[in-house]
């Protein structure tokens, strides 16, 4: 058997790396490039209704540590994205993540995405850079369960929610989607973040704040996918600063069922491969048969 | 990393074309370029068109950013990160032809500085050649074109190049300008089996990778190129046809 073989609700996944959303996957040869260099699932870029530019360059910071970007969700708009996910869908299992102002505009954008061939659905619930949108609907549990149930409603595919850690309610928002019948949760979106430049006297970002991602965020990814294993009872997904087998071993060890990988995609584009080596080691070595077994194994 | 640099000298190179110098403490090779941060306005992408410690970039005026950069002078300051980029692989052993088309004369003008190797510039009138008598100090061998015959060659640079490597052996040609000249270079060095190394252009955004913005075929021009070589170009659908707007849709060339 496969030990990285994992399963999220009904759907098997033959490893537990995904591409996370916003890396490489605004169009379909870009996504069947990632599923070919082993991720085990594509999250899509989040699209929504119409096209959007995005916000105007500087929209990308590089750090030390990670990096910060306000891309502001650019996307050709649901309708422009059915022939990305044609190309996409043929080359293997492709999530649809969408953004929505409204639970009938997700369960709308849902209908679609089923329809071209997702596999599921991640509701973005978390972008902290795209007013009215992302963590401004993410952060309100009474939205966020009308967003949830709606959506269930309309689509029969796994429907997963991004959430969030720029909340002190991260537990809580996470108990709403598992009751308004979610399939899985995802944590975490980068964390809202700012850079000045001191000789210019101004923020960098055309947006002036933007998400952190990368290294840094790793310890508050890992912590938000521990506190919410501890209260939930669907799977969870950790995605957050990894860069290495043994950061997808923390996080699965914290209670993720599964991962994903976005900024360190930059420093190898097959990383999927790499970490799916290291991982088959580690498991062997220290005698964890399955995904299934490893997973929480922090908690006991 | 995103530093500032502080302008030491410019110079104008045609009516619409200056070369800013600065002093940049990074290693970048030819073909590789940085993100230029010009606050309040935009950041775009530009060729470095001079790698020794002294660094410059050549900025033809065409848009907003642009012309913010045409204003600035000495001691003024910009933003910049970088370099990003796979840049042109020159080898000593090989008999090199250079192609610039337009502004894309700088991004392919330290090849020509480290190796004095032959040079072809084209441009579509005479006021628009760059770089020519400096081309001339390093190289024995410049040839330039102009579309409409005022300067040089009467023709574009492919007719040029084409009538060049019929009289004269080349291994490699090295080639940056307008796609569709580019487009020509890869049908002409094909059928005459010669190998070459194109710089492509896309919209920018992050310019290291990550975001998916410039991407053609899914191979990113940012960072699995700008430069694209012989085996890779006939794989890319997209080159000569299409590319995609700041919103990821696709418009025709
Ligand atoms: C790798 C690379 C190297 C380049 N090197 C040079 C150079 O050495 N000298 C030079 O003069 N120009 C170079 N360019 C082109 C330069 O980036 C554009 O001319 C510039 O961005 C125009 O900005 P603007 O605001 O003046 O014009 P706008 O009116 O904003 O744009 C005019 C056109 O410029 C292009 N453009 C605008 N923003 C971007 C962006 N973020 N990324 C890519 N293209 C963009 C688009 O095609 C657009 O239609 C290079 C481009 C790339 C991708
Ligand atoms: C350039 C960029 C674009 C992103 N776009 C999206 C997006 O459209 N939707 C989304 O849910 N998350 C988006 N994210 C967040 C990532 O999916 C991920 O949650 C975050 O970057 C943390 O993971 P990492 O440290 O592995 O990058 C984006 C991140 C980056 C860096
Ligand atoms: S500009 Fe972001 S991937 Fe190339």
């Amino acid at each position: 058997m496969n030990p990285l073989e994992t399963y999220i609700g009904p759907l098997k996944l033959k490893n537990p790396g995904m591409a996370a959303s916003g890396i490489m996957d605004e169009t379909g040869d870009s996504m069947v490039r990632m599923l070919n260099s082993g991720a085990g699932a594509v999250v899509t870029k989040s699209i929504g209704s119409v096209k959007r530019s995005g916000h105007m360059n500087p929209s990308f910071i590089e750090l030390p540590y990670g990096y910060v970007n306000a891309m502001g969700l650019p996307g050709p708009g649901i309708n422009g994205f059915k022939e990305e996910m044609e190309t996409a869908t043929k080359a293997g299992m492709i999530i649809g993540s969408i953004f929505a102002s409204s639970a009938a505009e997700f369960a709308e954008l849902a209908k679609k995405m089923e329809i071209y061939g997702a596999s599921a659905v991640e509701l973005n619930l978390s972008c902290p850079h795209a007013e009215g949108y992302g963590m401004e609907v993410g952060t309100d549990a009474d939205i966020v369960h009308k967003i949830v149930s709606e959506v269930k409603d309309s689509v029969r595919i796994p429907v997963f929610a991004k959430l969030t850690p720029n909340t002190h309610i991260l537990t809580k928002i996470g108990k709403t989607v598992q009751e308004a019948g979610g399939d899985a949760v995802v944590a975490i979106n980068t964390l809202k973040a700012m850079v000045i430049s001191p000789e210019f006297a101004r923020p960098v970002l055309s947006n002036r704040f933007g998400g952190l991602s990368g290294p840094a965020i790793k310890p508050v990814g890992v912590r938000a996918v521990y506190d919410l294993y501890r209260e939930l009872d669907i799977p969870l997904i950790g995605v957050g600063g990894i860069c290495s087998w043994s950061d997808a071993a923390e996080y699965i060890m914290a209670g993720a069922s599964a991962f994903q990988v976005g900024s360190a995609v930059v420093s190898d584009i097959n990383i999927f491969e790499q970490i799916n080596n290291g991982l088959t080691r580690f498991m062997k070595e220290f005698g964890y048969s399955s995904i299934k077994k490893m997973a929480g194994a922090a908690h006991e | 990393m995103s530093d500032v640099v502080r302008i030491i000298s410019y110079r104008t190179e045609s009516k619409d074309t200056k070369t800013f110098e600065f002093v940049w403490n990074k290693n970048v090779r030819t073909g590789q370029f940085v993100m230029i941060w010009i606050p309040g306005i935009d950041e775009i992408p530009m060729s470095v068109s001079s790698t020794k410690d002294v660094k410059s970039i050549t900025v033809k005026a065409i848009g907003e950013a642009t012309a913010a950069i045409h204003k600035l002078k000495e001691g003024d300051i910009m933003g910049i990160r970088g370099p990003y980029g796979n840049g042109f692989s020159i080898n000593e052993n090989e008999r090199l032809l250079v192609v610039g088309g337009g502004v894309g004369v700088a991004a392919v003008m330290p090849a020509v500085r480290e190796t004095g190797a032959d040079m072809i510039i084209g441009a579509k009138s005479k006021d628009e050649i760059i770089m020519e008598q400096e081309a001339r100090r390093h190289s024995k061998n410049v040839w330039v074109s102009t579309d409409d015959g005022t300067h040089g060659f009467k023709g574009n640079a492919v007719q040029l190049m084409k009538e060049r490597i019929t009289e004269k052996e080349y291994d490699m040609i090295i080639a940056c300008g307008p796609e569709i000249m580019l487009y020509h270079i890869h049908k002409a060095c094909d059928e005459l089996n010669i190998k070459y190394q194109l710089s492509l252009e896309r919209y920018m955004k992050c310019g290291i990778g990550l975001c998916g913005s410039c991407v053609m075929d899914g191979m990113r021009v940012c960072a699995d190129g700008p430069v694209f070589r012989n085996e890779q170009i006939p794989m890319l659908k997209e080159f000569g046809r299409s590319k995609r707007d700041p919103s990821g849709i696709k418009i025709d060339l």
